[in-house]
Parts: C-alpha cells; sequence; structure tokens
C-alpha cells in the first residue's frame, strides 16, 4: 500500500508514521519531492528514521498463533514465524495455517509449516507438546 | 498426612517461581516448586505473542518459548516440583500446607519460604459496572486463556475495555482468529499500554481507540448484546448525554492486576497500599524467612525484570539459610524507604541499617507522565544524597535504579528515604550569563 503512494502522483507529505522505537512516539512524515524522491522528517534519532524506511518501504511483522493437535496433552500449539514476515502476507499466512493440524508430540523450535509465504519464512512451535496421557 | 522437608519452598511455578528455584538449586539447596495448574509456566503459556527475553536471552522470543527454556532448566537440574497442588495455608515458621488429588492434604517444611503467587486480573465486580449478567463478559486474560490454549472464541462481534498491553495484544489475537473487534474503549485520557502496541495492533487494523470513555451499561439478558459507553470527567464520573451505543456478543475487560496475597496476608505479614508485601532489600517480608518477587510483590512490566528479581529472591533465600537459620537475630533497625512527589510507590519498603554497604535496587512507579524529571532521594532532613535526570516518565513504566549505597553517604542515624520525580530545575539564567 505504501509503495502505492510512492508511486502516487502527489507531493509533499504522503503519510505519517508512528515510531515505535522508544514511548516518545515520534511521528515521522513520508514527503515526496516533486522529483520522486523520498524523505523523512520529524525522527530524532537514527533507529527512529531506519524503522520509518521500513515500515513505509516493506513494512514487517512477527506472526504468532496456534495450529490443532492431535492427540496432544492440549487441542493447540502456540506457534511463531522464525523472521519477520511481510505485513501484506499476513492474512494469506493466517489462512494456511488454519487449516493445518499437527499430530504431537511437539518440541519448541519444531519446523511445522515450512516456508510459508514463499519469502523463506518457516512457522515453528513454541513449546514441547507431549501427546495425551491415556 | 505425607509430610515433606526441603530448604526452600516455592509457591508458585511461574515466570518469578521457576527463577528463584534454579538459583536455589545452583547454590546447592534443595528447592521445591508447588504449583496448582496442571503445568510449570504461569501465564507465560497463554501469552502467545513475542516481545519477551531481550534483557534475560538477548532475544525476543513468545511467552511459552520464555518458560520452557526455564522449565527445560528447571528439569536438567533435577528441581523437585508438584503440578495440581494448591496451597491452603503458610504458618509463620515455613510450614506449607497444600493439597492435591493424589495425596490429599500434605505439608512441607522448609526452612525458608519464596512467595511467587503472581497476580489476577481485575474483574467486572472490581470497576462496577451495573446491569444484568449475561454471559459473554470476560476478563482480557480469560479469553487469551480461551483462544490460545483451550482453543475457544470468546466471541464473534468483540469490545475490549482498558488499553493496557493485554487488551491491545487481545484486539489483534481475535481478529487474526476472524473476530470483528468493535472498539477498545479507555478511561484515562491516553492509551495505556505501549506505543508499539497501539499501532501493530490496533491501528494496523483499524480498530477504534475510544479514550476518555468507560462502559456504562450491560445490554441483553441472556447473552450479551452490546455495551454503552459513555465520556467521564476528571473524577471518572460519566458524563450525561455522551452515551454511544457498541453491539457486540463479548466484552474483553483489561482493567488492571491485583497481586494474588491471600496466603501472604493469612501469614500476618506486614502489607503495603499497593497489594503486595512489604519487603526489606533482601526481598525479605516481615515474616523472617519468607521472602517475596515477582508479581505478588509488584506488578511488573516486562517478565525479564521478574526472572532478574526472582533470582534474587533465591539467592537471599540461601543466604538466610546460611547465615541466619535457627540462630538467634540480633534486631537491626530498619530504614523506611517512602513514595515522595509524583511517585505511587517504592520497593524495597525497607533497607537494613546493616545492609548500608551493599548494592541495593530501588524499584517504584510515577503517578503521572512527565518529561525531562529528576529523580532523587533524600532523607529524613530533607538533604538530598542522590539525583539523576531522565528523559521522560510514564506510569506503565517501572523505573529501576541500582545503587551502591555507600556512595549515598547515608546518615548512620537515618529512618527514612523518599523518592521524588520533581520536573528539572532549569539554570538560573543569571548563572548560565556568569559561565
Amino acid at each position: 500500500m505504501n509503495k502505492k503512494m510512492a508511486e502516487c502522483e502527489d507531493t509533499g507529505v504522503i503519510d505519517t508514521i508512528r515510531c515505535i522505537v522508544c514511548p516518545t512516539g515520534c511521528e515521522i512524515d513520508v514527503i515526496k519531492e516533486p522529483d520522486g524522491e523520498i524523505s523523512f522528517e520529524g525522527y530524532s534519532c537514527n533507529r527512529g528514521l531506519e524503522y520509518a524506511k521500513q515500515e513505509f518501504f516493506a513494512p514487517k511483522r512477527i506472526l504468532t498463533t496456534t495450529i490443532r493437535v492431535r492427540n496432544g496433552f492440549l487441542p493447540l500449539v502456540p506457534v511463531r514465524v522464525d523472521k519477520a514476515i511481510l505485513k501484506e502476507k499476513l492474512e494469506d499466512a493466517l489462512q494456511e495455517i488454519a487449516v493445518t493440524e499437527i499430530e504431537a508430540p511437539i518440541k519448541m523450535g519444531d519446523v511445522l509449516i515450512e516456508d510459508i509465504t514463499g519469502e523463506d519464512v518457516n512457522i515453528i512451535a513454541s513449546r514441547n507438546l507431549p501427546k495425551a496421557e491415556d | 498426612m505425607n509430610t515433606y522437608e526441603t530448604d526452600v519452598a516455592i509457591i508458585g511455578g511461574g515466570a518469578a517461581g521457576l527463577a528463584a528455584a534454579i538459583e536455589v538449586k545452583k547454590a546447592n539447596f534443595e528447592p521445591l516448586i508447588i504449583e496448582r495448574a496442571r503445568e510449570l509456566g504461569g501465564i507465560l503459556l497463554q501469552c502467545i505473542h513475542a516481545g519477551f527475553g531481550l534483557t534475560e536471552f538477548n532475544e525476543e522470543l513468545t511467552g511459552p518459548e520464555y518458560a520452557q527454556r526455564f522449565i527445560n532448566e528447571v528439569r536438567k537440574l533435577g528441581i523437585s516440583y508438584k503440578t495440581d497442588t494448591m496451597v491452603l495455608e503458610i504458618t509463620p515458621n515455613r510450614k506449607v500446607y497444600a493439597v492435591n488429588k493424589n495425596e490429599g492434604v500434605i505439608q512441607i517444611s522448609a526452612k525458608a519460604v519464596i512467595l511467587a503467587m503472581g497476580c489476577r486480573e481485575r474483574t467486572r465486580g472490581n470497576i462496577n459496572i451495573p446491569g444484568f449478567r449475561p454471559a459473554g463478559v470476560f476478563t482480557a486474560g480469560q479469553a487469551q486463556r480461551f483462544v490460545n490454549i483451550e482453543g475457544y472464541l470468546p466471541g464473534k462481534s468483540i469490545v475490549i475495555l482498558g488499553s493496557g498491553d493485554i487488551g491491545m495484544i487481545m484486539a489483534r489475537r481475535l481478529t487474526w482468529e476472524g473476530c470483528k473487534v468493535n472498539a477498545v474503549v479507555e478511561i484515562l485520557p491516553f492509551v495505556s499500554g505501549l506505543i508499539r502496541n497501539q499501532v501493530q495492533c490496533l491501528e494496523d487494523y483499524n480498530i477504534p481507540l475510544i479514550t476518555g470513555f468507560t462502559v456504562t451499561k450491560i445490554h441483553g439478558k441472556d447473552r450479551l448484546k452490546g455495551v454503552t459507553v459513555s465520556k467521564v470527567d476528571r473524577n471518572f464520573d460519566r458524563i450525561v448525554g455522551t452515551e454511544r451505543f457498541f453491539e457486540c456478543d463479548a466484552l474483553l475487560l483489561s482493567v488492571g492486576l491485583i497481586p494474588e496475597n491471600e496466603l501472604t496476608r493469612q501469614m500476618g505479614a506486614e502489607m503495603t497500599k499497593m497489594g503486595g508485601p512489604a519487603v526489606d532489600n533482601n526481598l525479605e517480608t516481615s515474616i523472617e524467612g519468607v521472602f517475596a518477587c515477582g508479581n505478588v510483590l509488584q506488578v511488573h512490566d516486562l517478565v525479564d525484570l521478574v526472572s532478574a528479581e526472582s533470582k534474587r529472591a533465591g539467592n537471599n533465600a540461601v543466604e538466610y539459610i546460611k547465615s541466619r537459620y535457627k540462630k538467634e537475630l540480633k534486631k537491626v533497625s530498619k530504614i523506611h524507604c517512602t513514595a515522595g512527589e509524583n511517585v505511587n510507590y517504592v520497593k524495597p519498603d525497607y533497607i537494613n541499617a546493616s545492609d548500608l554497604n551493599k548494592q541495593v535496587i530501588f524499584t517504584f512507579r510515577v503517578k503521572q507522565p512527565d518529561r525531562r524529571v529528576q529523580i532523587q532521594i533524600k532523607d529524613e532532613a530533607n538533604k538530598v544524597l542522590y539525583k539523576r535526570k531522565k528523559r521522560y516518565v510514564i506510569p506503565s513504566e517501572m523505573v529501576e535504579l541500582k545503587l551502591n549505597l555507600e556512595n549515598l553517604e547515608i546518615n548512620p542515624t537515618c529512618s527514612e528515604l523518599t523518592i521524588d520525580v520533581i520536573p528539572k530545575p532549569e539554570p538560573l539564567i543569571d548563572e548560565e550569563e556568569d559561565e
């Protein structure tokens, strides 16, 4: 979405990003010059600038959710991505996870879904989950 | 009745109890963890989001991963624990009575006790929302447990009261599970959780955040049908004429945490107005040999700080057994630590006058957010013993001061230390011209 903004005709402040690096919460303006150059204003540290660039051009998120478990001590296992995933791919990943079921036992760090959205991001287990006791 | 003997009985197998037990065992003393749930790990097990471990492990872990690392260590060290076991009573001479379905009532005699029971959520009753009691009103943590562990949704159409981190994280979690979150309502004029969560949990999904409002009516008799929210004035009284209606079949309350101290109170330990026991600089309560750490002592923002505090409690319990257990106690005078200007509470509550050569970790929270402040410690004669600057303070962020008491040059007859957070004094213009 932000990329589209960068390609749009408007110039001047085309987006505002609230920095999450520290509790100061700077509002960083994304500015498009008439020649198409993108610049950032309103950050008060370098980490803020880096965050704004990432958030504008390719925002990423850590996805954490659960997957259904067969024959487990619990009905669900908590899972996470092993590295941040593009925000625009979250929905696809969640849909895939929703139709997945895993057989217990499971160990923390087990890869449960490999390369979920074609960006080399795996879904891994967040805990050990033994088999159900009989 | 089965009876046990141990060096340190640890009440609670969550973040605090696990860290304390590991320290005790590493010092070659025997800990015994007593946990009422079916497995170790505590609340971390249902906090499946990331953001834990940045200081403890130098990486960003989910709650279950953070817990698993400690549980793995507990297993590796061969630490004893009892799950599904509920402590009923602790006596001041450190006998712990507990019950479980295999043994019935058991008695554990311990040389030291570490209280690590954590905290629980405030409920609808605590905040007095009037009206019928239909199904569909949950605390946020309860809903979190349903969704993340048991595999149930609390509803499909959600309103959340409270913009603390748990409230906002649940808004995103339920959105990801296909629910519609209609609003997050906050009684304060500002969001109470981290900006990070406001951006990534609410703004990412266009979930409306309504500040300065609270829930004033519950609609529906058998099942929740909706809530009325009203704007509040400075005294948090509702303003008539500002009502707004939100349809929903579940209301989640994320309205604060209360340290769970029934056992502590029953023992007769001195309590503070914040709900936790009063402790000295060794995290020892007013009852000899009984220590407290983690959220039962003070509600922390970060589990990493719980682990650090609990390790200290574990070490101090070991020191107690080595040096003071079964010995005649010398009466040591205590310096009272109190909350001054814009400070809500201070831990520890006391410093032993015999420990003035030691390092002490003060933790406290401010009442009001402020920028560019001076933190100062003064004695009862208003002499400032310590000061430092800080860029910002907010109530939701606990402040930690690690100080070598020797450097403070505390008068040996001192009876009270007060911590203030005051606006940073501006240098006088005249002074600046002189330079």
